[in-house]
């Protein structure tokens, strides 16, 4: 059984944020994304674990490579997750330090 | 001067939380009593282009704030805060629910706990808000919800999403 984990703490890693913004632009296989990095290959090759089990990207064996591509789907939930509630709140405290400013220059 | 305030939004699906904190540039008094009273609540509660508009308010515990989110193109939604730990100036806990105009929660919607928190940072007030839910399907409740009564501002691009990444 696949273990399931967090997205995000997969997207919480700045090297597999890297990781995902390069398979935003194409499908990459194992090799030439590991090339990118200056980390053990290894390394990498944990990364992509933790983002395939995710399901933030699919893995597709071509020949002898391994390739990677982003799954876009995915990717818009944790979209939603985060910045739907975070704009919200950011809108609402944007707002509060409108008021804040307000009542103090009023007090002056 | 506004860009320095600490924002800090951490989503934590493991425990169904969200924690929002935030500085102000204002001293723990007064955004406290922008948390707890009607008259400032209603000036920003609601994200725009929403207004707030407050029904009724006891701020004690064992009260409530009855509270509507309004749409400038007229849907209004209702909510229920009842205040359980008070601790003026430095916390309160309170139940928030979805309701009707009339102040009857809806049960079939989930209910999440909220513990806000003060706290003096130098010239500043530190606000945190622990946002908890039930269950992780009760969060995603709310967001699928929110964003079907167009509720919840469009959902951003992945091109922006991955934009924010490249920093």
């Amino acid at each position: 059984m696949k273990l399931r984990r967090d997205p995000f703490q997969a997207i919480a890693d700045p090297t597999r944020r890297a990781i995902l913004v390069l398979l935003a632009a194409q499908t990459m296989s194992a090799g030439a994304i590991a090339e990118k990095f200056d980390v053990a290959r290894p390394t990498i090759s944990k990364h992509m674990q933790v983002l395939s089990e995710c399901d933030l990207i699919a893995a597709n064996q071509k020949g002898r490579e391994i390739y990677y591509e982003l799954r876009v789907d995915k990717m818009k939930d944790i979209d939603n997750w985060l910045a739907q509630f975070r704009k919200i709140w950011e809108d609402r405290y944007n707002q509060l330090d409108e008021l804040l400013s307000t009542i103090k220059k009023n007090d002056l | 001067m506004k860009n320095t305030l600490q924002f800090d939004f951490i989503a934590d699906k493991k425990n169904n939380t969200l924690t929002i904190q935030r500085e102000f540039d204002a001293d723990r008094q007064l955004v406290w009593d922008c948390h707890t009273k009607r008259e400032l609540l209603d000036k920003w509660f609601a994200p725009k282009p929403l207004t707030t508009k407050t029904k009724s308010m006891e701020f004690r515990e064992g009260g409530h704030w009855h509270y509507a989110m309004v749409d400038p193109t007229g849907p209004e939604y209702w909510g229920l805060m009842s205040y359980q730990k008070i601790k003026p100036i430095d916390r309160y806990e309170g139940l928030d629910a979805f309701s009707n105009e009339k102040g009857e929660i809806n049960s079939e919607l989930p209910r999440a706990h909220w513990n806000v928190t003060f706290e003096d940072r130098g010239e500043l007030t530190l606000v945190q808000t622990i946002v908890t839910y039930k269950s992780l399907e009760d969060l995603e409740q709310v967001i699928q919800m929110g964003m079907k009564e167009g509720m919840i501002s469009t959902m951003e691009r992945l091109d922006d999403l991955l934009e924010t990444y490249k920093k």
